[in-house]
């Protein structure tokens, strides 16, 4: 009986220092590219990629199960970026060149201010009360559609987003003909 | 006597020189002996309220209202913006948007005045002496006014003038070299009110607290330096003048200030920490009527050119007056124009629609037929390095357009695409017609689109943090109330209970 327990517990203080030893020694810390993937992407936890959260995505993307073309709200920068941290090839080729970024848009004809929207919107980028009509900022707006599916009465869309002065630029010049843009005296 | 004193004795022009450059055939014989011409009153008025860099202004009127000539009508929002005024009497018929006066034709927020023909002044300014006025209350006058660098950087003058505070300053550069081809107003306004423009740049050089002029004219505008040359004492400061080569661009603030004073603006750097402060001919014009007779800025002067227009002029036109209008006073379109500039040759931007107003920045309006426009094919480049000689910046333009073709915009900024000054120098003298400029100015609108995307993404991403931080704390309320309200019932049920043992003793 003696010799049985303090065998036992010889065996298990040995084992429990070797294990002790051993996770010192053989310490693998949680890998630092899931904190550099959750960097990059929005932080909205908007859902659009079919995880839980950013968190999640980072998780999936860090260990391989799921692609770095992801995010919609991130688009192809972030698609870059995140190929650049992983090392990997963004494959951008369902992904036209330029994804204008889409932002919500709300029919105030149809919307009944019930709020679903309001409390969903993850960057609190609906203004509203209660049987109020709701509208959207659009500058906070990521065009996730998490309030497009709440909508009860369809009320809510995603537009593209409108050019404004501030934020219009030229085109690529066309690159098959003449110099269209400027002028240029002979 | 010193070496440079002596150089400068010699060959009192081209003591210093820059890089680059082009000589474009510069046809200012269409409208250089054309006196300048008071342009009638337009029925209506289209007012954009973002004239200027910066901020728009903020609309005081709305429609009904009856507007004086001078009054103010849009008030300067933030540090950098500028007040917009009425440029004539007549009543307000909208304030919206409206199309504005940019290649893109977009909507920006504009008020829309339809005149009575009256004319009627306002209340004015306080007039100022400015033989005793302060630096800051001259600044202070010229912000009031909504003064903008008339060149067409519309930069709000004021805060040109507040440099002072912030740089020493030794010199004031009067730009009138007005390099682009056909433009030819700056000079018609030194002829003809050469005193006034003095003034004005006396006035300026008093609020930068600086005691020296000069004044910068091109070779190829001899009257203009004649006729500046006798007020070379305004307000008791030295007043000089300086012939520079005619050389495209010299009216570039930067390059002017390398051909003066010899001393190269570093990049991304103001030319005020070289002791320089730049401004416009116009500007000056303006800042003498806004200092001396208190009158905002509301009408300025443009060149009205190219061959497609009947009749090419100089015209004192009011702030907001529609293009059509402008170029049904000179006579109509003789011809569907190849291209409709706003502002010169080289940099002018072109218009959508002859229904969008001018504006402070509006220096021209060329119609340009389809022989002074070049439209030839483009082939592939051959490396002749052409570009890089004519680039006044010292830049490789072929490179850059290599990397931008590639889609490698962060490798084309590296290569200096952020210091090319927009001259089109390049593209003018590019043998296989390559839009290089045109290149550039797309770069440079995606970097600043991604720029802002980026940092949008970081709002967005503080606004999610901030929503979740704002839920939990208030679940966190909500469980430690629950949890409060449920010692309370226990409380009291404990509190009962020890009553009814009480009760039952």
């Amino acid at each position: 009986m003696f010799t049985a327990a303090a065998s036992m517990s010889a065996l298990g203080l040995g084992l429990g220092l070797l294990l002790g030893t051993a996770a010192r020694r053989f310490h693998v810390e949680i890998p630092p590219i899931v904190d550099e993937i959750s960097e990059c992407l929005p932080g909205t936890n908007c859902g659009q990629c079919g995880f839980a959260g950013c968190t999640s995505a980072a998780e999936a993307i860090a260990d391989g199960s799921a692609p770095v073309t992801l995010c919609p709200p991130g688009g192809r920068d972030v698609a870059l970026q995140l190929a650049e941290i992983t090392g990997t090839d963004a494959d951008l080729s369902g992904d036209t060149e330029e994804a204008t970024p889409l932002i919500a848009f709300i029919f105030e004809d149809h919307c009944t201010g019930c709020t679903k929207c309001f409390k969903r919107c993850p960057t609190d980028a609906i203004i509203g009360a209660a049987k109020q009509i709701h509208t959207v900022v659009s500058d906070a707006c990521i065009g996730c559609d998490a309030c497009v599916e709440v909508c009860p009465t369809e009320a809510i869309v995603l537009r593209e987003k409108t050019k404004t002065l501030r934020s219009w630029y030229w085109d690529r010049p066309d690159s098959a003909g003449t110099p269209v843009l400027q002028g240029g005296a002979q | 006597m010193n070496l440079s004193s002596i150089a400068a004795f010699l060959n009192p022009v081209n003591l210093f020189s820059i890089r680059g450059g082009i000589h474009p055939e510069t046809r200012k014989f269409l409208t250089a002996e054309s006196a300048i011409e008071e342009m009638p009153l337009p029925k209506l008025l289209r007012i954009p309220l973002q004239q200027h860099i910066g901020a728009e202004a903020a609309a005081l009127v709305k429609r009904g209202d009856r507007v004086l000539k001078g009054q103010l009508i849009g008030k300067a929002r933030g540090p950098v913006s500028a007040n917009i005024h009425s440029p004539t009497s007549g009543t307000v018929v909208a304030v919206g948007e409206f199309a504005a006066p940019h290649p893109s034709g977009l909507p920006v927020p504009t008020v829309t005045i339809r005149t009575d023909g009256l004319d009627e002044w306002g209340p004015r300014l306080p007039r100022l002496r400015p033989e005793t006025a302060s630096p800051a209350e001259i600044a202070a006058q010229v912000a009031e006014a909504g003064i903008v660098g008339m060149g067409g950087a519309t930069f709000p003058s004021a805060i040109k003038l507040n440099l002072r505070d912030r740089y020493p300053l030794t010199t004031l550069i009067i730009n009138a070299a007005e390099c682009e081809p056909y433009l030819t107003c700056d000079d018609r306004l030194i002829r003809e009110h050469a005193e006034e423009v003095a003034d004005g740049a006396a006035i300026i050089a008093k609020a930068l607290g600086v005691d020296e002029i000069i004044f910068a004219i091109e070779s190829n505008k001899p009257q203009a330096a004649a006729a500046i040359a006798p007020f070379n004492h305004p307000l008791g400061l030295r007043l000089q003048v300086k012939v520079v080569p005619t050389q495209y661009p010299m009216g570039s603030e930067k390059h002017l200030v390398q051909m003066v004073t010899g001393k190269e603006t570093p990049a991304r750097a103001l030319t005020a920490e070289l002791g320089v402060v730049v401004h416009n001919a116009a500007t000056a014009h303006a800042v003498h009527l806004a200092v001396r007779y208190g009158e905002p800025l509301i009408s300025r002067l443009l060149t009205v050119s190219g061959r497609a227009i009947s009749r090419p002029a100089n015209l004192r036109v009011r702030i907001g007056t529609p293009v059509l209008d402008i170029i049904n006073h000179c006579g109509g379109l003789t011809e569907d124009p190849e291209r409709l500039l706003l502002g010169g040759p080289m940099m002018g931007q072109p218009i959508a629609t002859q229904r969008v107003p001018i504006v402070k920045g509006t220096n021209g309006i060329l119609a340009l037929s389809a022989s002074e426009a070049r439209k030839e094919d483009m082939m592939p480049c051959i490396r002749c390095g052409t570009c890089v000689q004519a680039c006044p910046c010292g830049l490789t333009p072929f490179e850059m357009n290599a990397r931008i073709q590639s889609g490698d915009l962060d490798g084309a900024a590296r290569v200096g695409l952020m210091d090319c000054v927009n001259c089109g120098c390049c593209s003018y003298v590019c043998p296989s017609n390559i839009p290089l400029v045109q290149g550039f100015a797309f770069a440079r609108g995606k970097l600043a689109e991604k720029q802002s995307r980026k940092h949008q993404q970081e709002e967005t991403k503080r606004l999610a943090a901030a929503r979740i931080a704002r839920e939990e704390a208030i679940a966190e309320k909500k469980r430690a109330a629950m949890a409060k309200r449920k010692a309370e019932m226990a409380a009291k049920k404990a509190a009962e209970a020890a009553a009814a043992q009480e009760a039952a003793k």
